[in-house]
């Protein structure tokens, strides 16, 4: 669906009765404020108004995983998330797990083990393993893959996901690919 | 999604005060199918008042033995809370047979029992939908109707309860408080949701100016042998085609207390009291179990697509009993249905 231009954006907030509201949300560890409508969801939030684009709208109902972020450091849908709902969250996309220059070991991970093919559901992909790491729910591969089933894949690289993932719980990650390469 | 107005309810008085005067305005807690309804034009509130600041959200210990679980406690910290997993993992097991983790993180316990049906009519504004318009038909009966009751319809709905957590909550008698105007009531689970009959639209029996403030469960968890069966089209992130939760209560090889409830099936989780009649007392064996599943299913009726719901019912009631009686509860992570 053709995004509507930020003109005609304008034009449908100026009909609309709510005013927006300005709130404040800690993305990637920066404070960031923003005006929204009610109706603004997070997904909305990160991608149009904070220039954090890489935060995938899929489905845009919840059922595929591509706009998976970490809310106060749990896993959600943010395309099922009012901003306005979340004034003072602490908010991690897919742009804030790296330090720098160096990737987080699930960034590593997907990479050596294949974890991708188009790439369109990876920032869901790994903002959903970060969480599921956290959670510690998951020990075997059969749990990994019913913990991550909230994140779909088009391509079926489900195999090579759910050993990336493996990997860096075992602390066999990561880097190792990498230097035997050099 | 259309232009609504935001508020934020400040306290309990204040949230049943703010519902009461604007008939337009919906409560929202998790929002995981609110907000997905009101992208789809099917629900089109003038206001959400947002009662995610109310603390609703401790699990305690009641009084007789039991838990009362705050509304807004999400469902995956209900299903890991280590009291639910040891005394009620009914309950644990399905909740985690349910969405996915980043949905079970954003569902609260009280928006999980409002949560509307997933039949595709209801979802579909272009379609007649008894439920989503009154008078104006039911797609389902004569259309594409896989997913759809077997039990308890009506002439105007077919529609299912798409909720797991709830059909756990129906076999431990679990009671709803809501508090309205008139201040505070308990529900008995078996009279929370209600069957289409001549008024799809009305979901359930808690009131719109009422707000669903805990849910009480009793102290008898099932927690030796019980089990959630859980059948559908994938092995994840589906909801049921049916599926079974099974409390029982063996001294001795005899069933002293049965609990069935099935969801999938019909328009609330169905309990059949006549069924767990013929199961209290008798022995815990297959030769016990055929004859109560026959009982559930003696009025199931099919439309069509869906008519392989009622063996797939009897199989599964038959399975999940004896999952139950050996002690051995179905995983919900490794699939394999032993």
């Amino acid at each position: 669906m053709a995004r509507p231009s930020s003109a005609a954006r304008k034009g449908l907030e100026k009909h609309s009765v709510p005013a927006k509201t300005t709130i404040t949300l800690h993305v990637n560890g920066v404070e960031r404020k923003l005006a929204v409508a009610p109706w603004t969801t997070l997904l909305d939030a990160l991608r149009l108004y904070l220039d954090l684009p890489a935060t995938k709208q899929g489905c845009d109902h919840g059922q595929c995983g591509a706009c998976t972020v970490l809310l106060d450091g749990r896993r959600v849908y943010s395309c099922l998330t009012l901003a306005v709902m979340k004034d003072g969250a602490q908010v991690t996309t897919i742009e804030g797990l790296a330090q720098g220059s160096t990737l987080h070991p699930l960034q590593q991970a997907f990479i050596e083990h294949d974890a991708f093919q188009c790439g369109y559901c990876t920032p869901g992909q790994i903002c959903s393993a970060a969480g599921l790491i956290a959670e510690g729910k998951a020990r075997t591969a059969d749990e990994i893959r019913e913990l991550m089933s909230g994140n779909i894949c088009r391509c079926g690289a489900y195999p090579n996901i759910v050993a990336a993932i493996q990997d860096v719980m075992s602390g066999r990650a990561t880097g190792k690919l990498r230097e035997a390469k050099r | 999604m259309n232009n609504f107005g935001y508020t934020r309810a400040s306290d309990l008085a204040d949230a049943v005060r703010e519902i009461a005067a604007d008939p337009g305005a919906k409560f929202i807690a998790g929002g995981t199918n609110l907000i997905d309804l009101m992208k789809e034009n099917v629900a089109r509130p003038s206001r959400l008042i947002d009662i995610t600041h109310l603390p609703l959200n401790n699990i305690e210990e009641t009084q007789d033995g039991g838990l009362r679980i705050g509304a807004l406690v999400p469902n995956s910290d209900l299903a890991y809370d280590p009291r639910i997993e040891a005394r009620y993992p009914l309950l644990s097991s399905a909740i985690l047979a349910g969405a996915s983790q980043q949905l079970r993180n954003m569902a609260s316990t009280g928006g999980n029992l409002l949560q509307r049906t997933r039949c595709f009519y209801f979802y579909d504004t272009t379609t007649p939908c008894n439920k989503r318009e009154p008078g104006s038909g039911c797609s389902a009966i004569e259309g594409i109707n896989r997913m759809h009751a077997i039990l308890g319809t009506s002439e105007h709905c077919i529609a299912t309860h798409p909720s797991d957590m709830c059909v756990a909550l129906a076999a431990l008698e679990a009671r709803v408080l809501a508090t309205g105007r008139d201040g505070e009531r308990s529900i008995a689970f078996a009279e929370f949701h209600r069957l289409p009959g001549d008024a799809p639209p009305i979901d359930s029996n808690v009131q719109a100016d009422e707000i669903i403030t805990a849910i009480e469960l009793p102290p008898k968890g099932f927690a030796t042998n019980y089990t959630y069966l859980k059948i559908r089209d994938r092995l994840s992130y589906a909801f049921a085609l049916v599926s079974v939760a099974v409390g029982l209560d063996i001294q001795g090889g005899t069933i002293k207390e049965a609990r069935l409830a099935l969801g999938g099936v019909a328009h609330k989780p169905w309990r059949d009291r006549q069924a767990e009649a013929q199961l209290n007392g008798a022995p815990a064996t297959r030769e016990t179990f055929l004859p109560a599943a026959e009982t559930v299913l003696r009025d199931a009726r099919g439309f069509g697509h869906n008519d392989f719901k009622i063996e797939l019912a009897r199989r599964a009631i038959l399975r999940a009993l004896t999952q139950a009686a050996r002690g051995t509860p179905q995983s919900q992570a490794d699939k394999r249905i032993k």
